[in-house]
């Protein structure tokens, strides 16, 4: 660890050098290149964006397009909170996604300390039921969750939505790996001062693994935000909707008005591309950790 | 946990050898699922597009990611900029991917507006049920970019710079450098992402079913595995025995494809 460290600023250096060392050119193409991705990456959501600002006076079908809305207006917002309770849906979708991120964080924690640190009968074989977990696609299970949310009486409501995704393997393994990442000593020291397990849980092992755990709360809210295909399953009131499936609801039922149906995406996708763009490191580190690690 | 996922396979397993229906516990009726499965033309064109799913897009989406990391991996201004925004579309809910690109891809949409003020006629993207696959196909792609640039971008920063440095010495170019030092690299990375991308072309549902309809297209030709799947089990008068044996095949081919991509890496190797 610390001779990656020590070779960080020389490796920088070698960078910035290679940075000038390159012909003009090809650093021009370079950045060409990444403009070119980047209209294409960025460039729908900003379509969608500008769509959902035109004034029904303009013609949204125009070729050649106008990509600027000229007679700018918010009217579509507004008109997609008249035709369907979309500020309901998202309540739905935020009361999913912050129970998805409670359970997830106090079940994976929980479960991942006492897989990495407390001794008890059958922990290795604990071990083995997690990895096995992970290998079964969802979608081939949905049939019988889809039985068991009707056998309690649990289907078309939001905890029948949450249920199922509570506690997610792939979660309770990134944080056994984290608390077994740290040093054995500090916990010695705090058991002979005679801390109990749950003292040195709370007060020693939780603070350190506090990165890993919003690496967690991330995708946990992200996963229950963007989820689709169980709530589609789940729920048939629309009083019960979540974003997603109101959003398909507006699709289906109002395609002509694709103002409205932009404006309801620009809805469903903000909160999280703010949630990103603040919280940034965090999304790109779960993505290592979880493919590498997991 | 274990209630919530090795449970439900189990029952899936028991369920798929009954004639269970969502409001009535099922008889044993033996393998009758599996058998009405091989019978079932639906399951063939779901089996069929499943597996051409995977073989547009696995190829796509582990060269263009690789490419991509190495395009924003350099120390340049701008590029954590860069990196974030070709990210959005993976933070981006797929409903809401979906729903974009169908208005792109409209008869009268942005694209076919761009391709009329080009001279071209306009082109039925949504209409035709092989352009419809093939486009579904390309915002699967499209989403997918930016989370395996950032798997290769981990795995990048592990090449040593002196090797690229040595290759530059003996005279090699741009192409040969790529062949012979970063490919050979990144090469298990490149099997993960392989993987990875197969299992979730395979089990494709949400592009699908947004861009075709519910009922998968005209005529149901562009329905995937999972979208028989829930068309078969959910709702009211879902048949859940013959839906349970579609999920077991489904499991099966899923595991099959993984071991299959982790095969072709070991003899590779040797």
């Amino acid at each position: 660890m610390s001779a990656i460290v020590e070779r960080e600023p020389e490796r920088r250096a070698g960078w910035a050098r290679a940075g000038r060392r390159m012909p003009r050119w090809q650093l021009l193409l370079r950045y060409l290149l990444l403009l070119a991705v980047l209209a294409l990456t960025i460039g729908p959501f900003l379509w969608q964006l500008s769509t959902s600002l035109k004034g029904p006076g303009e013609d949204i079908y125009r070729s050649p397009p106008s990509l600027l809305p000229h007679q700018v207006t918010l009217d579509n917002y507004a008109g997609v909170a008249e035709t369907i309770p979309v500020w309901d849906f998202a309540l739905n979708s935020l009361k999913v996604a912050v129970t998805n991120v409670l359970t997830n964080c106090a079940g994976a924690a929980l479960a991942g300390y006492a897989l990495a640190r407390l001794r008890f009968p059958g922990r290795r074989s604990a071990l083995v039921v997690f990895v096995m977990a992970m290998l079964v696609p969802v979608e081939s299970i949905l049939i019988a969750q889809f039985v068991t949310m009707r056998e309690l009486q649990l289907n078309n409501t939001l905890l029948g939505v949450v249920l199922p995704g509570c506690i997610g393997a792939l979660n309770v393994l990134l944080m056994r790996n984290a608390f077994a990442a740290l040093p054995y000593e500090v916990e010695e020291a705090a058991y002979v001062d005679g801390a109990n397990a749950w003292q040195r849980f709370v007060r020693i092992a939780l603070p350190s693994v506090k990165g890993t755990l919003a690496v967690v709360a991330i995708f946990a809210f992200m996963g229950a935000w963007d989820d689709f295909l169980w709530p589609l399953i789940v729920l048939s009131d629309q009083s019960k909707f979540t974003l997603t499936i109101g959003l398909n609801f507006l699709h289906g039922t109002f395609a002509d008005n694709q103002r409205l149906v932009a404006a309801g995406t620009v809805i469903a996708v903000l909160p999280l591309l703010v949630l990103f763009a603040g919280l940034q490191r965090f999304f790109f580190r779960g993505v290592g950790e979880g493919a590498v690690k997991g | 946990m274990a209630a919530f996922s090795l449970y439900p396979f189990l029952s899936t397993v028991a369920h798929s050898f009954t004639d269970a229906r969502t409001l009535t516990a099922g008889r044993f009726v033996g393998g009758a699922n599996y058998q009405e499965l091989i019978h079932d033309a639906m399951f063939w064109t779901g089996l069929r597009n499943s597996l051409l799913y995977v073989l547009g897009v696995v190829p796509l989406l582990v060269m263009l990611p690789l490419l991509l990391a190495m395009l924003v991996q350099r120390h340049l201004p701008g590029m954590t900029f860069f990196r974030a925004a070709f990210y959005t579309p993976v933070v981006a809910s797929v409903v809401v991917v979906g729903l974009i690109w169908v208005w792109l891809l409209d008869d009268r949409g942005l694209i076919n507006a761009l391709l009329e003020g080009l001279g071209f006629g306009r082109v039925g993207f949504l209409s035709d049920p092989w352009l419809l696959l093939l486009s579904a196909m390309a915002v699967t792609v499209w989403k997918g970019l930016g989370y395996y640039m950032i798997i290769y971008l981990a795995a990048l920063a592990n090449v040593p710079r002196e090797l690229h440095e040595a290759c530059a010495v003996d005279g090699a170019g741009a192409v040969r450098r790529f062949l012979t030092v970063t490919v050979p690299a990144v090469r298990s990375t490149m099997v993960l992402v392989a993987a990875l991308s197969s299992v979730g072309a395979f089990k494709v549902f949400s592009e699908v079913y947004l861009m075709a309809g519910p009922t998968g297209g005209p005529g149901g030709e562009d329905t995937t595995l999972v979208m028989l799947v829930q068309q078969v089990g959910t709702g009211l008068s879902g048949r859940v025995g013959y839906a349970s044996a579609l999920s077991v095949v489904v499991f099966v081919l899923t595991l099959g494809l993984m071991l299959l991509v982790l095969r072709a890496h070991r003899t590779e190797d040797a």
